[in-house]
């Protein structure tokens, strides 16, 4: 019963979709206002439907309803709770029902926050927004229900992916999908403003928390799946350039670019056609992601299972919404003609060169993800494109964005001085030279790339403080500092964090990269070994059970000159439904870097395969990503942000004003 | 962005989805890799038979003159059960001479897998360490190759031969080379 409400709710959210997606652009177009308004009550009845079928599916996970194929193929009962409720969205139609809940769920806030937006241009919005659901409840009814049932029932589940048994896997896929699908607010935002034909510095304004909440979601969820893939795959990586980790990063590149422009739109009335496709593009990056998991086009570990009329309603989807919206884009866009002039040495200057960067940066790897897909579809030569070319790329595009984030916030909007700049910052060119020389005086040849990334990492964080002191006056007048350092807008706040963030990754990267000692060997119970100057003793292993497998653990004791460190316990599992063998890393995070052991196979006896490593610093990766998602959020509680509009009554554009009811 | 260069983020799209659609059709797996075996001599190797005392196989029990199969197998492997019954047709009914390597798997279980299931094979080998599946390029198991009678890897089939794959992909080359 349960299961058929969702699917009856399913089929009310995609009638009223439709009706979201016409019955505001009729108003528009007849200036009735009441139309008009109606898109915010469609809305929230989108929500409410939306709502209704997740929880009837989650209902039918939690209660292990086997009648209902998708929890059949995809749960099993001696699941522990999260994984039953995580195994929700672990699946092709169930992430879609997210994406859809999601996509509702935006909506409905747009509805609810935009009060203050003229009512025309919100109603445009959540139109836009409407038929981007139309496209995607019209795939779920007709090509992946997921209340879909079978008859007779099984009495025991399939089970999920032992892999995506994770907590730090539960939340992954939800946090990214908050991220991808925030950014159809933007592009909802920018399609209103190219059927309206005109971009101000206050859509801008409108457009920046949405952006920002996307970007704070996808920096998390980028993290967190990177953050899981390094203690649960066990190689001790944790980032490996596969199709839909870049999937997941070209959205993230072009939402920062997105954010960094805007500023420009915001500030000084330029920019505008730029960030409206970046609006775009974001977005189509996002929707990009969701095909190639789905499409079979291309292999990767996040595959969901393939199936060719799916692919190709997908497909069919993709062009007409990317396709859609760059053609309309090239329809309107001479229309934003942009009013503000700037000099070359200016804040402006260097938020374009950020955006030119990233925006190249997402480009190649769009190229380096794709490339093998058109030269099979050309000559039918396989190849794969590997790390070392995004590596290349990352280094040659980033270094330079890097030098430029040091100097960027100090200019002065319109016409900067470099000169002056340099001054404030000298420190910082200082301290960066000094450590790049003396990690080059150890090894010049070896470590010629790490100095270069340790001297770039510690410039921005130390540029960061200079330019934090230069606007509080720190070192001046300490006396002044909270009064001061309150006064600071807290968006301004969020930047510095954000930056700092960016800088103790490449730290991060820099020092584990260089400095990781590693050892793979076969080690017998109470055998020692030396692993980056600690002495790693494995003192037992012994068979242990969990609820839906059962494992073998090592115990670990690590010491360093005799005195106990840590005690490391990394398992090596083995699931019976579906039968699948998974590692659990053994890590214990220092503060000068993580101790990590791998327990591998049985070698006879009492000798078991182990990898050990020490891996300086990589800490950093996950401490930079949470200063960064926490720089979005502080930025977020902005007063500007959370206000956003009331200043549009005063400057709102000619025709909506006409319309406020 | 005035004149033509509006239209090159829409021009960039419709390449990319174009490449896409074309990609999408037909039976195309993005698992499946190009062996890079195919026109050349089937790499050399000795393995012992998997019934015990039976006479070690090499690669000169491919060249019989007539084509032959190889069809990687194990008993853990699901989807090779699922094929189990075309490489039955293969043999019975088509008279095609299949060489059997177990792979990776326990001899005792290989067997027995075979006495559930009825053996397809002329001669079977077994390949404990998965060596000689290293030299073949093999990526898993179930994987078939082709080989003519001069000992020519002629076509490789990955995975199990099932569905229409067999009618559609593994006779058709059959055939070409009789």
């Amino acid at each position: 019963m349960i299961p058929e409400l969702g699917h009856f709710a399913l089929i009310v959210a995609l009638v009223l979709s439709v009706l979201g997606a016409i019955v505001p652009q009729v108003g528009i177009a007849r200036g009735d206002t009441r139309m008009m308004a109606l898109a915010g009550q469609i809305a929230y009845g989108q929500f409410l439907m939306a709502a209704t079928a997740f929880g009837a599916l989650t209902y039918a996970y939690v209660v292990s309803d086997f009648s209902v194929v998708n929890v059949a193929a995809n749960s099993h009962t001696a699941k522990p709770l999260l994984y039953k409720i995580s195994g929700v969205w672990g699946n092709h139609e169930g992430s879609l029902m997210l994406w859809v809940l999601v996509l509702s769920l935006f909506a409905a806030c747009v509805a609810f926050r935009g009060k203050s937006l003229p009512l025309r241009f919100r109603s445009r919005v959540l139109a836009v927004q409407s038929t981007l659901l139309v496209g995607f409840l019209l795939f779920m009814v007709f090509t992946s229900n997921p209340f879909m049932r079978l008859d007779p029932a099984p009495l025991e589940g399939n089970g999920l992916n032992p892999l995506l048994q994770d907590p730090g896997l539960a939340f992954h896929p939800p946090m990214l999908y908050i991220g991808y699908v925030g950014l159809s607010v933007a592009f909802s935002f920018a399609v209103a403003a190219l059927i309206e034909g005109e971009v101000t510095p206050l859509w801008a304004r409108w457009v920046r928390p949405w952006t920002l909440a996307a970007w704070v979601f996808l920096t998390g969820g980028i993290a967190l799946g990177s953050w899981w893939a390094y203690y649960e795959l066990g190689w001790g990586g944790w980032w490996f350039w596969d199709p839909v980790e870049n999937a997941s990063f070209m959205p993230w590149l072009a939402a920062t670019a997105l954010l960094h422009s805007s500023i420009v739109v915001e500030k000084r009335d330029a920019l505008k056609s730029w960030t409206i496709l970046l609006a775009i593009v974001a977005f189509s990056f996002s929707l990009l992601g969701t095909f190639l998991v789905r499409s079979g086009v291309l292999t990767s570990v996040h595959a969901f299972a393939v199936d060719p009329e799916r692919g190709i309603f997908i497909l069919a989807f993709l062009a007409l919404t990317i396709g859609g919206s760059l053609a309309l884009y090239a329809w309107r866009a001479p229309r934003l003609a942009p009013s503000g002039m700037f000099g070359l040495a200016s804040r402006e200057s260097a938020l374009i060169l950020n955006n030119i960067l990233l925006a190249t940066f997402a480009a190649v790897v769009l190229v380096g993800t794709l490339y093998p897909l058109m030269l099979e579809a050309m000559n039918g030569t396989q190849i794969t494109v590997g790390p070392p070319f995004f590596e290349y790329a990352a280094t040659v595009l980033m270094s330079p964005l890097i030098v430029a984030l040091g100097f960027g916030p100090l200019l002065a909007w319109k016409r900067g001085r470099i000169s002056k700049t340099v001054q404030v910052l000298l420190p910082a060119v200082i301290i960066a030279l000094v450590i790049f020389w003396s990690v080059i005086w150890h090894d010049a040849a070896g470590l010629l790339m790490t100095g270069f990334g340790m001297a770039l990492g510690i410039w921005l964080i130390i540029s960061v403080f200079l330019e934090i002191n230069s606007r509080i006056k720190f070192i001046r007048q300490p006396g002044q500092f909270f009064k001061r350092a309150k006064r600071q807008p807290r968006a301004t706040w969020g930047m510095s964090l954000a930056h700092m963030g960016l800088g103790i990754i490449i730290l991060g990267i820099t020092v584990s990269e260089a400095w990781t000692d590693e050892t793979l060997r076969l080690m017998k119970t109470g055998e020692s070994t030396e692993v980056g100057g600690f002495t790693f003793t494995l003192e037992a292993v012994e068979p242990v059970a969990g609820p839906n497998y059962t494992a073998v653990r090592a115990k670990f004791l690590v010491e360093k000159n005799g005195h106990f460190i840590a005690r490391l316990l990394p398992e090596d599992r083995v699931y019976s439904d579906p039968p699948m063998n998974t590692t659990e890393a053994g890590i214990y995070p220092l503060v000068r870097g993580d101790l990590y052991a791998v327990i591998g196979e049985h070698a006879g006896g009492d000798a078991w395969s182990v990898r050990l490593y020490f891996k300086p610093l990589i800490s950093g990766l996950w401490l930079g990503s949470a200063f960064m998602v926490l720089g979005g959020l502080i930025s977020l509680t902005d007063r500007r942000q959370r206000i956003g509009a009331p200043a549009g009554k005063r400057r709102s554009t000619p025709k909506p004003a006409k319309q406020e009811a | 962005m005035e004149g033509y260069r509006r239209f090159i983020p829409l021009l960039i799209v419709f390449a990319i989805f174009a490449v896409f659609f074309k990609m999408m059709g037909g039976d195309r797996n993005p698992k499946e890799i190009k062996s890079v075996l195919i026109d050349k001599p089937a790499p050399a190797f000795s393995l012992p038979a998997l019934a015990e005392g039976g006479a070690a196989i090499t690669e000169a029990d491919l060249k019989t003159g007539k084509p032959i199969l190889v069809n990687f197998f194990a008993s853990w492997c699901v989807p090779c059960r699922a094929e189990h019954d075309n490489l039955m047709k293969l043999a019975d009914e088509l008279n095609i001479p299949i060489i059997g390597i177990a792979y990776k798997d326990d001899p005792k279980r290989s067997l027995a897998f075979l006495d559930e299931l009825g053996t397809p094979f002329t001669k079977t080998a077994q390949d404990r360490d998965g060596r000689v599946g290293i030299d073949w390029g093999v990526t898993g198991v179930p994987e078939t190759f082709l080989i003519d009678g001069d000992g020519i890897i002629r076509y490789r089939h990955w995975g199990p031969i099932v569905g229409d794959s067999m009618e559609k992909r593994l006779l058709p080359q059959l055939r070409d080379l009789e």
